[in-house]
């Protein structure tokens, strides 16, 4: 397959992952953080675009990881020890890093780190990667249009939620109740989403 | 297939080890603060390496902070006030606090980094919670099954509590038990003896923490006990109140009454203290002293079942039906109640009905 094409595919890929594949709406991974840390579109946002980047920059490296140690050498098997210990290694350095550099940054996004270095929608990405053989180039798309679905999806929820707020909820479903059935609706609605493009 | 095996275990090993090797680097250049300074109340000061969370940094000072998540930001129990050095509010904290906290610079301790000199603020009661050495120092028989341990501290040699709170007792490994345990006593003591804790234990057949003090606790041993915990206590109010106890329910009650003492609390109150039979009322000559030196304290003993010839005059029947019969209205007076459960719920509906609000009902139930 030539650059154009994969460039294509990646495309795609990248699309479906953000509406017809949502990683949250339709495989229910990283619902912790969703859940937890939902309240403002404040908090939402800066979560959101911190598994955007660590979501992206981590297929990128298990990608790499996998194609030219694990592959190699037959130890395909060891992915699930191999890729925790990649994202948890790089989330840390990433946080010492901005938290060092840059102040502004670590305000506004470093805190959120730590928050996501266990995230299942992390670890998800990556063998979702595997199992659908993408290359090098969809991968990067596959990754962007995840963290960017989850993204979507927790600002979307923020948004109702800071609504919620001041609404009279029955006092049985008030926090996570509401959450989980609000979750299943919008994930009932990105259905409506899935005749608009067939990606793989 | 050994090999490989051998090929696996090298090429993961080596990966997590030269990833651990590029992050203890980089902690060593970049997450390196250098020595800051944490000053606890305006009183402590503590000297640690920078660069990680305050909470974790307490804990390491075995200064214990409530918290249920375990430092993700998700509980928001470690609240604290940091008064100077904390940076501004980060968006992870910002849905634990409200306006009024975040005022008076709240902030949640796992969130909070130490980088540089910080001035914070804990209630003295988490400040005060820890371990304490101590060595028996008199052991009283007060019934048949009921004995006082008093305990002089060591180590620190002082414990400020509030009166009504209890501590943890160890029980080391010990011929009838193969793990160490901690069980809740209620303080009894005086709380103007600074450095002594005494502790009123019934014994339970069979159980671990109360057979090790009656059979093998011997006085000059030495014990170790942690806390105080809890927040049975005497309300700021002046209303009226009546004191409900049975067997080593006394302890709490005759701390606070000694208090009250201490402090001149002119506050009227009743103490009903349930028995089964004469001889197991217990420290009946303190309560009639302090019936003359609190302004206006009535100690009522009830005995359940007086036997012939134990001459008894006082009250008969449980605690709670004796309640029942001298009281008429009680609805401006607040209830400090400790014993068994069973007897807490009987008196939680004798004093509803007698006027009581639920919300002025204190309790310390055995569990």
């Amino acid at each position: 397959m030539n650059v154009g094409a994969e460039i294509q595919q990646a495309f795609v890929v990248c699309i479906s992952a953000v509406f017809t594949q949502n990683i949250l709406l339709a495989y229910f991974l990283g619902l912790c953080p969703f859940i937890g840390v939902s309240r403002e579109i404040k908090t939402a946002f800066g979560l959101g675009l911190a598994v955007i980047f660590v979501l992206t920059a981590t297929v990128m490296l298990n990608w790499l990881a996998y194609r030219y140690v694990l592959e190699p050498l037959g130890l395909e098997f060891f992915r699930f020890i191999l890729f925790i210990i990649i994202i948890a290694a790089f989330v840390q350095f990433t946080e010492m890093a901005i938290e060092r550099f840059s102040p502004f940054l670590y305000q506004k996004l470093g805190v959120f780190l730590p928050l996501i270095t266990v995230n299942c929608a992390i670890l998800g990405a990556s063998l979702f990667m595997v199992i659908r053989n993408y290359s090098f180039i969809v991968t990067i798309g596959w990754g962007l249009g995840s963290g960017t679905g989850w993204f979507l999806a927790i600002m979307a929820m923020a948004g109702i939620r800071q609504r919620l707020a001041h609404e009279r909820i029955p006092r049985g479903l008030q926090g996570p109740g509401i959450t989980l059935i609000i979750a299943g609706l919008m994930a009932l609605a990105f259905i409506g989403f899935t005749g608009v493009l067939q990606g793989r | 297939m050994v090999l490989s095996i051998l090929i696996s275990v090298l090429v993961v090993s080596s990966i997590g080890g030269g990833l651990a090797a590029l992050l203890v680097v980089s902690e060593h250049y970049l997450a390196n603060y250098g020595p800051c300074d944490v000053t606890i109340n305006d009183d402590k000061k503590l000297t640690i390496q920078g660069g990680k969370n305050l909470l974790s940094v307490l804990t390491e000072q075995k200064i214990f902070i409530p918290s249920a998540c375990g430092g993700r930001g998700t509980c928001g129990l470690c609240k604290l006030k940091v008064l100077e050095g904390a940076g501004d509010l980060l968006p992870t904290e910002e849905p634990y606090l409200d306006q009024q906290e975040r005022a008076s610079n709240v902030r949640l301790s796992c969130q909070v980094k130490v980088r540089n000199n910080l001035r914070i603020e804990i209630p003295s009661e988490l400040l005060s919670l820890q371990e304490y050495a101590c060595r028996c120092a008199k052991i009283v028989d007060l019934t048949h099954d009921i004995k006082l341990f008093r305990l002089e501290l060591v180590e620190p040699a002082e414990m400020s509590y509030i009166p009504g709170q209890y501590v943890q007792l160890l029980t080391p490994v010990y011929e009838k038990s193969s793990e160490e345990v901690y069980r809740a006593y209620s303080i009894a003591s005086d709380p103007s003896e600074k450095g002594f804790i005494d502790l009123i234990i019934r014994l339970v057949p069979g159980g671990i923490c109360t057979t090790y003090c009656f059979e093998y606790l011997k006085e000059g041993d030495d014990v170790k006990i942690n806390g105080p915990y809890g927040d049975f206590r005497l309300s700021q109010t002046e209303a009226p109140m009546i004191f409900i106890a049975g067997g080593s329910g006394m302890a709490p009650i005759k701390c606070i009454l000694h208090h009250m003492k201490n402090t001149n609390n002119p506050r009227k109150a009743v103490y009903y203290f349930g028995a089964n039979r004469v001889d197991e009322l217990f420290l009946t000559d303190e309560m009639r002293q302090f019936e003359s030196e609190l302004a206006a304290f009535r100690y009522v003993p009830v005995v359940a079942r007086p036997e012939e010839g134990q001459n008894w005059d006082g009250q008969t029947g449980l605690v709670t039906e004796a309640v029942a019969r001298e009281m008429e209205n009680a609805a401006d007076s607040e209830a400090y109640l400790c014993g068994s459960p069973g007897m807490i719920d009987a008196a939680i509906k004798v004093l509803i009905d007698l006027g009581v609000t639920e919300d002025k009902i204190y309790y310390d139930k055995f569990a």
